[in-house]
């Protein structure tokens, strides 16, 4: 007799109600294994968000069991939950239908935080040269490789008290512009991350690091950025 | 609590925050107090006699206990602010648990000295 696992997903927009599915239970199947198994077999309708499935893109981010994950590389035997998995779509953001969340205003808080790069260097210019072991780099390198999959505005309860707080993400964002020798609007982009709604706001709950599915630290570059408040902006440029 | 905020830096920011708030309910009274001095010595003995029944010696316990947990959780958030990390994921976590350790044996101090 095959195992199964019993699935709760939200359906309907901020208003709705939880359905539960059984799906078989596999040795090695994903959360978005499940969720793609339950539209394709069961429920033809359910709305949900992927694309590369491999953790690069950020976009299939749900709730799941109470927590923010990317659930193409949640494995299911590793969330423990006695065979019942719980999806949700992300918090803090108005849902569209079913798992799928509106991600618009996380982008604008990208945006309203400063995080446009601004080139200084025209295509016949030479390749600006950066120090890859400047202090500056080195802050600006261990945060940039996030994905925009909105784990850390979903996680942070900041966000959920203050809907102008700009988030975890784009203050991350903006500590990566600060630190790169390259961007030309770094005083504008710092103001941004001071303004109201800032840097400031965050109350170091480290959420966001908590769950960070690339394993950043926004809370570290939202206190580097509280810093830069005091002693000025990090010096681009010199030996870390 | 929800499964998204079991995490000691979570927890340290609950205590430093509810302790805080503790702390901001006891001051006017503890100002009151003080104030009592400077209306004669009747009143202000009159608190203190207030002050020597035993529910009021375990708030006082419980006061102490709370201000030396938010010195401890506040001087980690400072360290947070105005230090580098030690690593980018370790919200100095390593400092929780001693701070609250702290709180317990200055409370378990304060309550041997009164009991």
């Amino acid at each position: 007799m095959t195992e199964t696992l019993t699935v709760r997903i939200w359906r309907g927009k901020a208003e709705g109600r939880f359905e539960s599915y059984e799906v078989p239970a596999r040795a090695n199947q994903t959360v978005l294994d499940v969720v793609t198994e339950v539209q394709r077999s069961l429920e033809p309708a359910l709305a949900y968000r992927f694309a590369c499935r491999v953790g690069v893109c950020g976009s299939c981010a749900m709730t799941v069991n109470g927590r923010p994950r990317w659930t193409c590389r949640t494995h299911v035997r590793r969330l423990g939950g006695e065979g019942t998995l719980t999806l949700e779509p992300l918090r803090n953001l108005p849902h569209i239908k079913d798992l799928v969340s509106d991600l618009t205003p996380f982008f604008e808080k990208w945006h309203k935080a400063g995080g446009r790069f601004a080139g200084t260097a025209g295509r016949q210019d030479p390749p600006q040269r950066v120090d890859p072991q400047s202090a500056s780099r080195l802050a600006a390198s261990a945060a940039i490789e996030c994905i925009n999959c909105a784990v850390c505005y979903s996680a942070c309860d900041v966000v959920a008290w203050d809907q102008d707080y700009l988030g975890p993400a784009a203050l991350n964002r903006a500590w990566t512009l600060v630190n790169d020798a390259r961007h030309g609007a770094r005083e504008e982009t710092l103001d941004r991350a001071f303004a109201a709604g800032g840097c400031a706001s965050c109350h170091s709950q480290g959420n966001c690091t908590r769950h960070c599915p690339v394993e950043l630290s926004p809370s570290q570059s939202i206190a580097g950025l509280k810093r830069s408040t005091l002693f000025g902006p990090p010096k681009v440029g010199e030996p870390g | 609590m929800q499964p998204l905020r079991s995490h000691e830096s979570y927890l340290a920011f609950l205590g430093h925050r509810l302790s805080g708030l503790a702390l901001a309910v006891f001051l006017p009274f503890h100002f009151l107090a003080l104030g009592l001095a400077l209306e004669g010595a009747e009143r202000l003995d009159g608190f203190l006699a207030f002050a020597e029944l035993p529910l009021v010696k375990v708030a006082e316990w419980g006061l102490v206990t709370l201000l030396t947990l938010h010195l401890c959780f506040g001087i980690r958030v400072l360290a947070l602010e105005f230090l580098r990390w030690p690593f980018p994921s370790d919200p100095r976590l390593r400092w929780i648990f001693p701070g609250a350790a702290a709180a317990f044996v200055v409370g378990l101090v304060f309550f041997v000295q009164i009991a």
